[in-house]
Parts: C-alpha cells; structure tokens; sequence
C-alpha cells in the first residue's frame, strides 16, 4: 500500500475582504494536519488569514489544448467591454 | 549553487513541438505542469530543483547544531526562525519538483541513498558561533545571487517557488551579518573568531557557484531553457564585488592575497577555490558528508512510525464517517 501522505492544495485569504488564493501544495495525512502544516510552511509572516485545504486528486482542471475552443470565443466579442463604444462628451460621465 | 553541475538531459522529441516550446520560452511564456514540454527539460528540472530542495533541507543541519547553543534568547529565537524558514524553501521546491511527475517519496530516497546531491557547502562544520553570523552572510548571501535571477526561470512553479524564497532569503542574510558583524566589533578574541569563520568559509562560498562553465554544453542548453539565467562565473564574480564592501566594513581581511580592484574590469580580480578539494566534496569525501546523510536517514527512518500512524488514524477515520453516512 502506498504510504505517502496525500497531496493538499492550500488556498490562504490575504486580508479581509480578499478572496482565497492559491500558494501551494503540502503532504499532510488529513484536513486537519493540512491545515496546521498550511499555518507552518504558508503563514509565517502574516501572510493569511484564512486557510483553505483541498485534497489534490479532487480538483478538476482544464486542459491546455483546450485552450483555443475555452478562451477564444470571448476574443471576438470586444463589445461586452465598456470602451466599445462612443459615448459623445457632451453626454458626461457613464 | 544549491544545484552544481546539474547535467542536462538531451532531448529526443519531435523537432516541431521542440521549436514550438522554445519559442514559448523566447517569448517569456511560462510552461505550467500540464503544458507540453522536453523529456530533457523535465528531467533537468527534476534533477535540479530536487537538488536545491534537498540543499535547503540538509542545509538546517549546520545551522540546527547551533540553535542550542545561540549566545542569547533573541539569537536562538532568530536561529530557529531562519532554519524554520529552511524547512519552508525545501517543501516550497519539493512540491514544485513534484508538478514534474516525481513523487515526494521518491525524491527523498533518491536524496537518503545518494543518488540525488545537495549543495557542496553544507558538507562543512559550524565549529563556534562564528560560524553561524558567516553563514548567514556568505552562504545565504551567495545563493540569493543565484536565486534572485531564477525567479524569471521559464517553468511557473519553480518561478513562483523561487519568489516566495526569495522574499524570505534577505533576512537571512541579514541576520547573519548582524551576528558577524557582533563578533567582528567585540572583543579581540570574537574578532579573531569572526576573521577565522571567514577564512574556513570564504572559498567553500566562492564554490557554490560551481566550476566554470564557459566550455560547459549542459549549461548552454539549461541557459536556452532559462532554467539558468547566468554562468556561475557571472554570478561569482557579482558575488565577490558585493562582499569584499561588506568584509572591509567589518574590518575582516578576505584570505585572497590576489584579490584586488581590477579599474579596467570594474571588477575585482580574485582567486579561484581549489576545484580538487570541491570534486572531492562532491563525491563524499567532505568533512561532513558521512553526518549529514546519516542525520538525514535517522531522522527519516526514526519518523517512519509518526507518518504510518497518522496516515492510518486518517484512513480509519476516513472510513469511520462513510460508515455512518
């Protein structure tokens, strides 16, 4: 049987009001040692207050070939962006 | 460095997709785990990241052997904070390596049965509290020169890695020249010992940065990866011009009767280290190559019943409560 401790994905809030970000990754047996050695190797600095853990093997990502049908359909769609279009001087600020 | 003569890994792909990468590379477009990349880059990668991990790892036990012994409260407090910190930068690097398709596991055997290396100079001895002030200053200080260009290195976990330590290395160095710089301004006798730390560990520095690598094919291929941003000749040579200020300061003498300013270079010339005594360190043969890997083993082996307990507690735990859903 495999004997290595799991891989966790650790997610730290910053500050309030941010949200969670991603710093890294540790070994840890469960969530609660997770989030203890989080505090250990990501915080010594005050760098968060909050932590996250997520097992590794739980999270889904994108693949990078599916990089064109993803993203570039937003390319040709500048419109949904505010500076498409002309909003005469006179009119002021919007 | 941390990873000396890391030999790179030739590349038998196909040349279409090799061009496609380099240009990524060109182009200073990170390459994330799931991108395609080399064999070759993957391997070097492996071998040299594992290679800093493991030096940051080892590199707690010259220090750690002084954490006991600090001359105050404040100093062992900073000590076990730095060494801490040392921890940090090797699981930093461990989980950047494993990105790569190594485990941790494996990495750590590889380190325990000598087939991974870690830095030559962590197979010297902390003699006195000297030490620990010049190895703060030289030590930390040699590798943030290399550490600090590797945070535009091409592969985004070992850039984002290396920028975390990076932020972290400066107090490193700091706290060492605050306790040399204690000494060198004490007593005859501490000045004398900070003059004798510098001299044991003056050369064994100079030798982080590897051999020249002026003739060296592995180091071009690793430079047109950006897995190595300078030679090692570049970044002694920086390395020397920063610290000969900074031993003046203190009134310590650098043991190189040949150092002097070069005008014409805007450099200071310099002798080389005795590239013998640093193959021979390489190979196992330092003073403390026997300890520190022994240290390593025991600490491993002695925590072997710490990790299966935990990890049974969890999976019977685990277990527990799908039972009782």
């Amino acid at each position: 049987m495999n004997t290595e401790w799991p891989l966790w994905e650790i997610f730290i809030r910053g500050q309030h009001g941010m949200s969670h970000r991603h710093v890294g990754s540790l070994h840890a047996p469960d969530a609660e040692m997770a989030i203890k050695n989080a505090r250990d190797v990501y915080t010594r600095r005050n760098e968060g207050v909050s932590i996250w853990v997520v097992e590794a093997n739980n999270i889904s990502a994108s693949s990078p070939s599916d990089k064109g049908p993803l993203y570039e359909p937003s390319e040709s769609k500048v419109y949904r962006h505010p500076t498409f279009f002309d909003i005469p001087d006179e009119v002021g600020a919007m | 460095m941390y990873a000396q003569m890391v030999k790179s890994e030739a590349s038998n792909d196909d040349p279409e997709k090799l061009a496609e990468f380099q240009a990524r590379i060109d182009a200073d477009i990170k390459i994330e785990p799931k991108d395609w990349m080399p064999q070759g880059y993957r391997k070097t990668l492996i071998r040299q990241i594992g290679q800093h991990a493991h030096s940051e790892i080892v590199g707690q036990l010259p220090e750690g052997n002084w954490i006991t012994r600090a001359p105050t409260l404040e100093r062992k407090a900073i000590l076990l904070a730095k060494v801490q910190d040392e921890a940090g930068h090797g699981l930093y690097l461990y989980c950047a390596a494993e990105t790569l398709g190594v485990s941790r596991d494996e990495l750590t055997e590889m380190l325990l049965d000598g087939r991974m290396k870690y830095s030559s100079i962590f197979n010297y001895p902390t003699l006195n509290w000297a030490d620990i002030g010049a190895v703060g200053w030289l030590v930390d200080g040699a590798a943030i020169m290399n550490q600090v260009p590797l945070q535009r290195t091409s592969f985004g976990p070992y850039s984002r890695a290396m920028i975390r330590i990076c932020k972290e290395e400066s107090f490193h160095q700091r706290q060492g020249y605050d306790a040399i710089r204690k000494m060198a301004e004490g007593t005859p006798e501490q000045k004398k010992m900070a003059q004798d730390a510098m001299n044991r560990f003056w050369y064994p520095s100079l030798m982080m940065f590897g051999p020249s690598d002026k003739e060296s094919v592995h180091s071009a291929q690793s430079m047109a990866w950006k897995i190595k941003i300078n030679t090692n000749d570049e970044l002694r040579q920086k390395f020397v011009d920063q610290t000969v200020p900074q031993a003046e300061y203190l009134g310590l003498t650098i043991p190189d009767p040949d150092l002097k300013w070069n005008e014409e270079r805007g450099h200071y010339d310099f002798s080389e280290p005795d590239w013998s005594e640093f193959f021979d360190v390489i190979k196992g043969n330092g003073p403390c190559n026997v300890d520190r890997l022994a240290a390593r083993n025991k600490a491993w082996d002695d925590g072997k019943w710490v990790r299966d307990g935990l990890l049974a507690h969890a999976r019977k735990k685990k277990a527990g409560n799908l039972a009782a859903e």
